[in-house]
């Protein structure tokens, strides 16, 4: 698993979930300045910062380090963008100051500042996904950003329940392509989400061992707290 | 004649100030204590600024994420052990509104203030306003961490904001700055004087940078910084391999730092005017830090040493921070969570070491405005570090409105989940009973859970509601 600049409860999250069934996770921290390859990675988790970050993030994106995320995605890969990680996947995104900082371009998607009458979209979230077998499934989380993301052609990852996701205005949350994810919810998102953390498990060992299945955990822990966050959330 | 307009305007806003006062204390507001600063503000802007003019020995701030408040206090203490009459505003009214109301109260209807120094706390964004305002001989910047992100948005740019009052400081106004904070610590380079204070002791390096680092980056060029010594979170000694951004040479400096376990912490400290060992009553290295800015503040107002020592080992701790509570054969020991870097200080203090033996542990995380809506920050908290510590424990009940999500984290650190209580009341009553006699619970709330449990606590009988210690 590769964690570029992420979230360390999506990090512990995934780590311990593959411990827990005998699968051994390595994590391989990739900073500011340094290469992605040679990866040998299955997992990616893609976390993002404050705006000044966000300037010296797109920076070190704009060479091969991007152009490397683009084709790990383009081949199917698992990404997991999360908040200023997301925002940088798309094809641009702008900062409070109005520098426009270019994206990593995965999703047809760009962010705007927000305006001064505008306030931060701040709160806990509820979101539903579509899944290929016709269902939904929910994630919870926190979100916390300034920036208002409008997709361009990209398809959200799911549909906003309660709370403000891409822009507080469509509806939508999150953006999804093959097995590359960006949303906005953190809180920590994995944690309290086991299916989905699951879900990029599987996919990653699945590419390369499509017989592969995963072994089910007891999750009551991680349930109850997603049934109290959930049922919060609806409340209003 | 236009003077004594001014001194008019003055006198009716004291008065109304005054009324204000009496009318939310009839109306039992709780605290109260920023209505006075509004009414008197509407009926003379200037109010601030003449007040503050008219202290013989000026006005003082301390802001910063952490400690503000224990800080405060200590100075408080500090002066008043070295006869020094002095005006404060108290905790929760730190913006410019409560500042007023402090500096109101305190003076005569004439408008003359009975105190010879005014001792702010600060809320970080409210710097600038109040510096324009107060006439602040001393502006001290304790840390700046991230657990403000909910209000702030950016910490870079919070720094940014706490420079820009350094110009409305008086010419012979200085600034104190925490030389071990890098953040902090580049605002010296915006200040006409900057003087600065820190710890010196490699025996305290983590070793590693805590999960918590907030600006671990060159707050100058942004490169990644090298760190000889990680103190707590970001905080530590360090140089920066691309330009010449490094640790400053410190004015106060804490050396030799020795625990003695949930009660007492030592240290020596070296000042300008000399030496001296200090022993406070309180745990953990964040102390450390708010005792010696403490200790900086009053020396820079002009207290001797002998006086701060006194002062700083007479200090008993701020509410609500840390606090013992007798609850029959039994005794509840209140520690306040407000943010990871505080959390992991905690954990290391009470609850890893093998000797202080915090057996019984309650941990209650709510996430009203008060305590931070987003609980994200429990993942930075390296509950890791219990897992590795061999000290006899039962399993840790857990309680709050985020009883769930801190389940889910201490299950993640393999930790035993107890039991999950997600009311305040019904937590603390149930872990009070499975507490042995003789024994303590520890108590690890955020604050709003705090002030629930403390009700609950004052209605078995084991406390007063906290407006009357206050
Ligand atoms: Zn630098």
């Amino acid at each position: 698993m590769m964690n570029l600049y992420g979230d360390r409860g999506n990090v512990i999250s995934i780590q311990k979930r593959c411990e827990w069934r005998g699968i051994p996770v390595e994590v391989v921290d990739v900073r500011l300045g340094e290469s992605i390859h040679p990866t040998g990675c299955d997992i990616f988790l893609f976390g993002g910062g404050q705006d000044r970050e966000q300037a010296l993030l797109a920076d070190d994106l704009s060479g091969s380090k991007g152009a490397d995320l683009r084709s790990i995605s383009a081949a199917g890969g698992v990404v997991l963008g999360v908040c200023g990680g997301y925002q940088l996947m798309g094809s641009h995104y702008e900062t409070a100051d109005g520098e426009k900082l270019p994206g990593v371009g995965i999703f047809d998607l760009h962010t705007e500042p927000r305006k001064p009458d505008e306030e931060r979209l701040i709160g806990n979230v509820l979101v539903r996904i579509p899944l290929e077998d016709g269902s939904r499934g929910e994630i919870v989380g926190f979100e916390n950003h300034g920036g208002r993301t409008r997709l361009d052609g990209a398809a959200p990852l799911g549909e906003v329940v309660s709370g403000f996701g891409n822009n507080g205005e469509d509806g939508t949350e999150g953006a999804r392509k093959m097995n590359t994810y960006g949303t906005y919810l953190h809180g920590s998102l994995l944690p309290k989400n086991p299916w989905f953390t699951d879900r990029l498990i599987e996919t990653a060992i699945k590419r390369t061992d499509d017989t592969f299945e995963l072994e089910p955990l007891d999750d009551g822990v991680e349930k109850s707290a997603f049934e109290s966050v959930s049922a919060r959330v609806r409340r209003g | 004649m236009a003077n004594a307009l001014q001194n008019v305007r003055l006198f009716v806003a004291i008065l109304a100030a005054r009324s204000a006062q009496l009318a939310s204390r009839a109306l039992r507001a709780g605290g109260g204590s920023t209505m006075p600063g509004v009414v008197s503000r509407r009926v003379d802007p200037t109010v601030l600024t003449k007040l503050s003019k008219r202290l013989p020995g000026g006005a003082a701030a301390i802001t910063g994420t952490n400690g503000k408040t224990t800080t405060a206090r200590m100075v408080s203490h500090i002066l008043r052990t070295a006869n020094v009459k002095a005006v404060n505003n108290s905790t929760g009214a730190n913006l410019v509104t409560g500042v007023t109301a402090a500096l109101v109260a305190d003076s005569t209807i004439s408008g003359n203030p009975r105190s010879e120094v005014a001792l702010f706390e600060v809320d970080e964004a409210s710097v600038p306003k109040v510096a324009a305002e107060a006439e602040l001989k001393l502006l001290a910047v304790l840390n700046l961490f991230r657990d403000q992100l909910d209000r702030y948005g950016e910490l870079a740019y919070l720094g940014k904001v706490i420079a820009s009052s350094f110009g409305d400081l008086p010419s012979d106004g200085s600034v104190l700055l925490n030389a071990d904070d890098p953040l902090v610590a580049s605002l010296g380079r915006e200040a006409r004087k900057a003087v600065y204070f820190g710890v010196e002791d490699s025996s305290l390096d983590m070793g590693r940078l805590q999960h918590v680092a907030d600006s671990k980056s060159c707050p100058v060029c942004g490169v990644d910084l090298k760190y000889g010594a990680v103190y707590m979170g970001h905080v530590g000694t360090y140089d920066c391999p691309n330009c010449d951004f490094t640790g400053p040479d410190t004015a106060y400096r804490a050396t030799s730092v020795r625990f003695d376990g949930a009660k007492a912490t030592s240290f020596a400290l070296s000042a300008p005017d000399g030496e001296m060992e200090m022993k406070i009553q309180l745990p953990g290295l964040y102390n450390v830090y708010n005792a010696l800015a403490a200790a900086a503040v009053a020396s820079e107002m002009g207290v001797a040493l002998e006086d701060i020592k006194r002062g700083l080992e007479g200090f008993g701790g701020a509410f609500g921070r840390v606090e013992r509570i007798q609850a029959g054969e039994k005794e509840a020991f209140l520690l306040l969570i407000k943010n990871p870097v505080g959390f992991n200080e905690i954990l290391r203090t009470f609850v890893a070491g093998e000797t202080s033996g915090a057996k019984h542990v309650l941990i209650a995380i709510n996430d009203n405005d008060a305590d931070g809506r987003d609980v994200s920050w429990l993942w930075d908290v390296d509950f890791e570090m219990l897992a590795e510590s061999e000290a006899p424990r039962e399993p840790f009940t857990v309680s709050g409105i985020r009883a769930g999500d801190m389940a889910v984290r201490l299950k993640y650190a393999d930790l035993p989940v107890g039991d999950v209580v997600p009311d305040r009341g019904k937590a603390i009553k149930a872990a009070l009973e499975a507490t042995p006699p003789g024994e303590t619970l520890y108590v690890l709330p955020t604050y709003t859970a705090m002030l629930e449990i403390r009700r609950t606590l004052s209605d078995l009988g084991h406390t007063h509601p906290f407006w009357e210690d206050e």
